[in-house]
């Protein structure tokens, strides 16, 4: 039972660090680079845990959070992690059992997308066209995941935790 | 048979049912983007879950004041004592600039008063010091630890030692966020120091650079020029320095010359800045004084060439948000 709770403070715990990383800031220089936390801890917990944990509503509060910690529009970081979440779901059961190679490609590709939304919604909202270096952070991210993913496995696994 | 498939994980196909999950969420979403962007439902919502929100804006801050912390603790004493013989020269040589001015300025003030305008050198600030959070990649804004608890108001211009920084856009209990001079929303009134050409400077969709679009073609206006607020539009007050113009060329239009200038404060590097509190003569045409000019019963004419300044220029910004609607009635001298 309480091994049980300690993995959900886990859980949620990754999730609110995963927050406030994302406010956190980089010298100016690295700026642009900086990967998008919350997307790659919730595909982290999408992958591994499935949709006992991870559901729709739960990445759209945690988008709303995020959105109220450093949003530009309330409910835009809500639309990209559904979306995120969405598609990580669906092909859970296929990106499991991918070489870690193929993941990265994978969460490479999910990211992307993630940032054609963003700038989607950020033209309706009538805001500036972003800079090219503005791609980059997909990018920095797909490079972080398989050390993400190994070190948020081997955590887990040393402190036993579901 | 959809039975089964409903209890198997499935390799390719989800279920209508998850498919409409998410529908509904994005359309709750969208709902929410809409309402945000025609009311600024955000920051109300900031300003109600401030217990929360600020706390972890605070802890966030954290990494950023320990490597500061960590780079006073560690730096070399020999960089210490050079920057601190710097300051004391820099105090030293400012204090002797304040001495000489200050006669000057007593002069000015007693002219002034002569005048009857209420202007005063005198500066009404309060500090404030840099919360360091990312408030999302290209926006250009900025944390202050001050806010509606410390009487601050949205709209209050924020400078430190160099320059204008900036101005106060959103209030929470104890911070407030600054819109820098350089974010595209942000239109400033200013003056070109050498020549008293009166324009509008513009934040730079990319870069950290102002953008002056409209200066007449004919206007003289040269890389070097220093610019300084103009005191029009009622944000920010008179004579502060913006920045240094560092390329003029014809605009795309070819209508008016565009300049390009560098912000003259330190907008990456300031830990600590500045509120003013005394705000800019309110916007418009000022009303007529009521005892203007030494004779209290010759009024009329003094009044009128006390407006004259302000009577020319038809409309100025009156908020940063609008940049179209300043572009539209930009003063031209």
């Amino acid at each position: 039972m309480s091994r049980q709770r300690l993995s959900l403070w886990w859980f949620v715990g990754t999730l609110v660090f995963a927050l406030v990383l994302m406010l956190v800031p980089l010298p100016h220089v690295l700026e642009p680079f900086k990967p998008y936390w919350p997307a790659l801890v919730l595909l982290y917990w999408a992958l591994e845990s499935g949709d006992q944990r991870i559901t729709l509503g739960l990445a759209f509060v945690l988008g709303v959070g995020a959105d109220l910690l450093n949003g530009v529009l309330l409910g835009e970081q809500a639309l990209r992690l559904c979306v995120l979440a969405f598609i990580a779901l669906r092909f859970r059961s296929r990106l499991r059992f991918f070489p870690m190679w193929q993941q990265t490609l994978a969460v490479l590709a999910l990211l992307v997308n993630d940032r054609f939304l963003l700038l989607i919604v950020r033209a309706f909202a009538g805001e500036a066209t972003p800079p090219a270096m503005w791609w980059a952070s997909p990018f920095v991210s797909a490079a972080l995941w398989p050390f993400l993913f190994l070190l948020l496995d081997d955590l887990r696994m040393r402190l036993r935790l579901q | 048979m959809p039975l089964a498939r409903e209890e198997s994980s499935p390799l390719f196909a989800g279920t209508a049912a998850g498919t409409l999950r998410l529908i509904f969420y994005l359309a709750l979403a969208m709902v929410l983007m809409v309402l945000d962007h025609r009311n600024g439902w955000l920051w109300r919502l900031r300003y109600a879950t401030s217990i929360v929100v600020e706390p972890v804006y605070r802890l966030a801050s954290l990494p950023a004041d320990g490597m500061h912390a960590l780079g006073v603790a560690f730096a070399d004493r020999r960089m210490l004592t050079e920057q601190n013989q710097r300051l004391r020269e820099d105090l030293l040589l400012a204090n002797a600039k304040l001495n000489r001015m200050s006669a000057v300025a007593e002069q000015n003030q007693r002219l002034k008063e002569l005048l009857d305008t209420q202007r005063s050198l005198g500066l009404h600030v309060q500090m404030a010091r840099v919360i360091g959070i990312d408030l999302g990649a290209y926006r250009h804004l900025m944390m202050i630890n001050l806010g509606a608890r410390d009487g601050v108001k949205t709209g209050q211009p924020v400078i430190d030692a160099h320059g204008v920084m900036g101005q106060v856009v959103d209030v929470l209990p104890n911070s407030a966020t600054v819109m820098l001079v350089t974010d595209p929303d942000q239109a400033l009134p200013v003056v070109i120091e050498r020549t008293g050409l009166r324009t509008v400077a513009y934040g730079s969709r990319s870069g950290e650079q102002l953008t002056l679009p409209t200066i007449p073609m004919a206007a003289d206006v040269r890389v070097g020029d220093k610019l300084l607020t103009s005191g029009l539009g009622g944000r920010f007050p008179q004579g502060f320095p913006v920045g240094e113009i560092r390329s003029v060329g014809p605009a795309p239009t070819g209508m008016f010359l565009e300049a390009h200038a560098m912000p003259s404060a330190d907008l990456d590097r300031s830990d600590e800045v500045l509120l003013l509190h005394d705000l800019a003569e309110p916007v418009g045409p000022p009303p007529p004084p009521p005892s203007a000019g030494p004779p209290a019963d010759g009024a009329p004419a003094p009044a009128s060439t006390a407006a004259v300044p302000h009577a020319s220029v038809p409309t100025v910004p009156t908020s940063p948000a609008k940049p179209k609607a300043a572009q539209a009635g930009v003063p031209q001298t």
